[in-house]
């Protein structure tokens, strides 16, 4: 498929998500089991997006010192943990691998 | 100043706070976009076509990965799923606007738009120029977006290839989830999608993601619905 009708349908799918209670007036008012199961959404997904970035290493999974991406990763969750600071956080990541890939 | 005007920029003032972590979210994923081999023109204007900073992350990594497109597609949708919670959220206070306010808010509805807008509201109640305040958040939060695409989009092509840049990625990620997880139901949803995304990563399409990520959820559901009033934990 081409980047651009990605883009299309992906922007068009966001909107109407964005658009489709504004729509509906505000009449309807979600499920209650649904309104709970949403705020699960960010915490599940983005968790199995990392979770395999940080742990498989060229298709294999990879607990160990030499794991760079592990360690830098863990750098990470520690520093989100203790300052609940995004912009912290990002740097505390990139600088971990950065400094081991140079040792190392 | 008109009452209209006063409030789209205590829109934007409110909204000023938050661009300081957006902006450099906004130039990684410039950046990122060029690594996965994206043309600069089409990088910038996924901001303006998509205008979702997670989603857009995703897709530049799976484009990268060559993920066949409908699958590409479905994953921002779910990705996106929350904008529903949002939009129900702030439906009443947006109810009697005329539909061309209506789109154009729902275009602006981030959650960072979303974030400033619901206390707003929530604080002030309906009023008659709340509109143009959550106005002023969106068209903030989009101009912030569309600078910081550019400049990563520019930085990103006189940065050498050898570093890891890829990585912001999970980074990003991690510092938006940890904060999230502010109980066991959150943590316990998170855990679950970790764990089933590492068993099931071989499955083809991504399919592992978006297995990962229904799970979690349904056991996040299950464990609050057990404690809930009455129940005991």
């Amino acid at each position: 498929m081409n980047v651009w009708l990605i883009f299309l349908l992906g922007g068009l799918l966001t909107f109407g998500m964005r658009y489709s209670f504004i729509y509906l007036l505000g009449r309807f008012e979600l499920p209650d089991t649904v309104r709970r199961a949403l705020r699960f959404v960010p915490p599940a997904v983005l968790s199995a997006i990392v979770l395999p970035e940080l742990l498989i290493r060229s298709g294999q999974m990879d607990v160990s010192l030499t794991n760079f991406r592990l360690l830098a990763g863990v750098v990470a969750i520690l520093v989100a943990w203790r300052t609940k600071n995004t912009l912290l956080t990002i740097l505390a990541g990139m600088l971990a691998l950065l400094i081991l890939e140079f040792i190392f | 100043m008109s009452n209209r005007q006063k409030s789209f920029w205590a829109g934007v003032r409110a909204e000023l706070p938050l661009l300081i972590g957006v902006a450099p979210f906004g130039m990684i994923y410039g950046v990122l976009a060029l690594n996965a081999g994206l043309e600069p023109v089409p990088a910038q204007m996924m901001s303006s076509i998509v205008f979702a900073g997670s989603a857009q992350f995703i897709t530049a990594q799976l484009l990268r990965e060559a993920v066949p497109g409908l699958v590409i597609v479905l994953t921002i949708a779910v990705v996106n799923l929350r904008h529903v919670l949002y939009s129900a959220s702030v439906a009443p206070y947006v109810r009697s606007l005329p539909m061309r306010w209506k789109l154009l808010l729902s275009y602006l509805l981030t959650d960072e738009a979303y974030a400033v807008t619901i206390l707003h509201y929530e604080q002030e109640g309906a009023h008659p120029v709340g509109h143009w305040f959550f106005l002023g958040t969106g068209v903030a939060l989009w101009t912030c977006w569309q600078l910081c695409t550019a400049a990563g989009i520019l930085l990103g092509a006189t940065l050498p290839e050898s570093w890891p840049l890829d990585f912001a990625l999970p980074v990003t990620f991690i510092a938006l989830v940890i904060p999230a997880l502010k109980d066991r139901p959150a943590l316990a949803a998170a855990v679950t999608a970790g764990i089933v995304a590492l068993l099931a990563y071989r499955l083809p399409y991504k399919l592992g993601l978006m297995l990962a990520g229904l799970l979690g959820i349904l056991i996040g559901t299950w464990l609050e619905g057990r404690k809930s009033p009455g129940g005991p934990l």
